[in-house]
């Protein structure tokens, strides 16, 4: 009988905490690097001045934001607020903050210029705040250059540059690969916009890969049949399956990695001093020296019981204090306009690599070209991503001839084109 | 008569039981044993209905429906397209002639895949059981060391042996240490397979092991006696006696590792993440990575393929309850 009754005390309490209570707000939250540590702590310091609101951070892997939440938030469920990257895909579960918080002029001055990465097309609502920008780019790792003795190629060297320069350095120093990209559409979207690649067609939808597209693909499948580019992170999964290839860089395992802005926090927890290492910026193609932009956000669910308290919470993050430490904390790039314009950031590391590794991304903005630029707001950006990943991967592998690849990413990119539009 | 305390604690219970007893009597009465039958099996049925038809029907229905949207109410329909893009092929014994070449290359991957790991399984477990029944020192240890891999968490087992296998793991570590060059376990696409079957083969062995050393002890032991004064070669006392005699139970054993090998997702999953490639996507990885895992979600799809493997696991099963029948008879 005790039994029955301490198991039926259970299910009462675990009922009573599933069901949301007012004053509850759960926050869904990956890190990249220590931005978990971070927001706890801003948080802790938001339910002192609010001791009516009971703010719950839940971490989890990225893989749970990316497969796990967005079933949650189609079946009406889902956390008050979500930290996610896939922002157009999923605009029409965000909240319209407007009524919520105190002063939308705030809010559309300092993160206007996101907010249609994030919202339905052709609306005006605030569905949140992008807790920071981030931008596609590489590393190089100083040490096994200096030590190969190779030259690092300088400001508007090409793909073919760095990675001829990267293998002599594998050569010299018996590295397993001269240089990584991560396995995500998203990575080897800029190069191939660099290259000069139409993603786009006319009609919005996505155009068929162009030369300039196939011949950054042809290039990259290349650089991995002859061993240059670390086939491992590649291969490793089938699908659309996400593999950093930050680990590789940090084992010292290649001279240059090719990811973005989000791994300087990640990069200086975990070389330290081990070796010196700098960010490059995004190698030139015949079109350009571009990155992609992007970044993840903080976005309120329309599911919500507690909006009035949602958007409590969010006011208190996106204040411009708030965003100005948090940004200096995790050594992200801010996308608050009075903090960018400011300009008196003060990162917080003794680590002079990832000082002047933010000082280049910032730079590099500047390299975008205007086509990368449209892609975080284009809601056919997850297919054209998707479709690569997989075909790439099979040609990396040896299933296929990479010549064969490329009507194969047409067709897989038109058929998700055309289920995802199906009963709209 | 004196009655002891437990009597006394007991009494709400037996009042309880009385009180029960009332209408299950009237409903006896009313159907009859029938009847009785039908009422214990109720909860079961329910419990059935729920967590196994009603998603099933909803599955069908699922795979008849396109878009994104989660709820059936949202989606459009769209009859049987998914099941003509799933079987639109040109040949299908040539997966890229194929509309849907990840389906029907993870449909191949996983028939090879059966049929390596299911024959690895069966002459791996015969050999073990074999030796096991032997006067052996430590046999019970012997038996437990054999057993233990089926306890471990499929996760548990691919995360093992990724450490072991991957480039700079165990393994590489060995073969560098003996002077040999080391291999690229998981992402060469021959031994990521050769990877995948083994690790399955180390992991469920130990269960069917059982299996055949149950029925190998149930062998009388005088017929090996009447053998060896005979002077039969101990392969032909293998093939005239133990192997007719174990029949039932390698039946058993073959058919159930054919159910789960056509099943194979977590170990391979967690080991080679269904690459090199592909060449260890099967087709579970394949309704996954369609339904849940893409960037862009597909459930109509996905609906649609695993309602076509239900169909290999029903006939699969269904030869099962034959064999089972026919063993019965004998």
């Amino acid at each position: 009988m005790q039994k029955i009754l301490s198991i039926a005390a259970t299910a009462s309490a675990l009922a009573i905490a599933a069901s949301a209570q007012a004053g509850d707000v759960r926050i869904m939250w990956y890190s990249d690097g220590i931005e978990g540590e971070v927001m706890q702590d801003l948080l802790d310091r938001f339910s002192e001045q609010n001791p009516d609101i009971n703010v719950t951070l839940d971490n989890v892997a990225y893989q749970v934001i990316q497969e796990q939440l967005p079933i949650q938030l189609a079946a009406g469920e889902g956390p008050d607020i979500a930290r996610v990257t896939n922002l157009k895909e999923q605009a029409d579960h965000w909240l319209d903050l407007t009524p919520y918080i105190e002063d939308p002029a705030y809010w559309n001055e300092n993160f206007g210029d996101q907010f249609d990465w994030m919202r339905p097309d052709d609306t005006e609502i605030i569905p949140g705040f992008m807790t920071q920008l981030t931008l596609v780019g590489g590393f190089a790792n100083k040490t096994l250059f200096e030590q190969a003795g190779v030259e690092m190629p300088g400001e508007g060297a090409t793909w073919e540059d760095w990675v001829n320069a990267s293998t002599e350095v594998q050569e010299s120093q018996q590295l397993p690969a001269a240089f990584v990209i991560d396995r995500s559409g998203h990575r080897i979207t800029g190069p191939m916009i660099s290259y000069g690649a139409q993603l786009k067609g006319e009609d919005g939808k996505p155009a068929p890969l162009d030369a300039a597209a196939q011949e950054f693909i042809t290039q990259l499948v290349g650089w991995t049949e002859s061993g240059q580019h670390m086939k491992d992170v590649w291969v490793s999964a089938a699908g659309t399956t996400y593999r950093a290839g930050a680990d590789e860089f940090i084992n010292a395992n290649i001279a240059f990695y090719y990811s973005g802005s989000w791994q300087v926090a990640n990069l200086t927890t975990k070389i330290g001093d081990g070796f010196d290492w700098v960010a490059t910026g995004s190698p030139c193609g015949a079109a350009g020296c571009s990155g992609l932009p992007g970044g993840a956000a903080l976005v309120a669910n329309k599911n919500t019981q507690n909006p009035e308290d949602v958007g409590k919470v969010m006011d208190y993050l996106a204040s411009t204090e708030v965003v100005k430490e948090f940004t200096e904390r995790t050594l992200f790039l801010p996308a608050h306009q009075g903090v960018i314009k400011a300009g008196d950031l003060d990162f917080q590391t003794d680590d002079a690599n990832a000082k002047a590794a933010l000082e280049v991304f910032v730079a590099a903005t500047g390299d975008l070209l205007p086509e990368a630029n449209a892609i975080p707001a284009w809601r056919y950006a997850n297919a054209v991503y998707g479709g690569m990943v997989s075909r790439i991967s099979q040609a990396m592998a040896g299933e296929m001839p990479v010549a064969d690849i490329f009507a194969r990413i047409d067709n897989d990119i038109a058929e998700q084109v055309a289920a995802a539009d199906a009963g709209q | 008569m004196q009655r002891g305390v437990s009597y006394w604690v007991m009494a709400p219970l037996r009042w309880l039981a009385r009180m029960a007893d009332v209408p299950l009597r009237a409903w006896q009465r009313l159907t009859g044993q029938g009847g009785m039958i039908a009422l214990f099996l109720l909860p079961n049925m329910a419990i059935f209905t729920v967590f196994v038809l009603v998603p099933l029907v909803m599955n069908a229905l699922y795979s008849t429906t396109g878009g994104v949207e989660f709820f059936l109410a949202d989606r459009p329909y769209i009859g049987s397209d998914h099941y003509q893009r799933l079987l639109d092929c040109g040949s299908y014994l040539d997966p890229l002639s194929c509309r849907d070449d990840m389906f029907w290359t993870a449909v191949w991957n996983t028939a090879r895949f059966v049929i390596f790991q299911v024959g690895s399984i069966i002459l791996v477990a015969m050999i073990t059981a074999l030796i096991l029944n032997r006067a052996i020192p430590a046999k019970a240890f012997w038996r437990a060391v054999f057993f233990f891999p089926v306890l471990l968490s499929p996760v548990v087992v691919g995360l093992i042996w990724k450490w072991i296998l991957q480039r700079q793991g165990l393994a590489n570590l060995g073969m560098v240490e003996l002077g040999l060059e080391p291999v690229n376990w998981l992402t060469e696409r021959f031994w990521a397979f050769v990877a995948a079957v083994g690790v399955s083969v180390w992991a469920h062995m130990g269960f069917y092991t059982l299996i055949l050393l149950a029925g190998l002890q149930a062998i009388p032991r005088d017929l090996y006696e009447a053998a060896e004064m005979d002077g039969t070669p101990p392969f032909r006392v293998f093939y005239r006696i133990t192997l007719p005699l174990l029949m039932p139970n390698l039946l058993v054993v073959l058919v159930l590792a054919l159910i789960r090998a056509v099943q194979i997702f977590d170990e391979a999953y967690v080991l080679t993440g269904g690459g090199p490639g592909t060449s260890t996507m099967f087709i579970t990885q394949y309704i996954y990575e369609v339904g849940f895992a893409n960037l862009l979600r597909n459930p109509g799809l996905a609906a649609a393929a695993s309602i076509l493997m239900a169909g290999v696991l029903v006939v699969l099963t269904l030869i099962q309850l034959w064999l089972s029948q026919r063993a019965g008879k004998r």
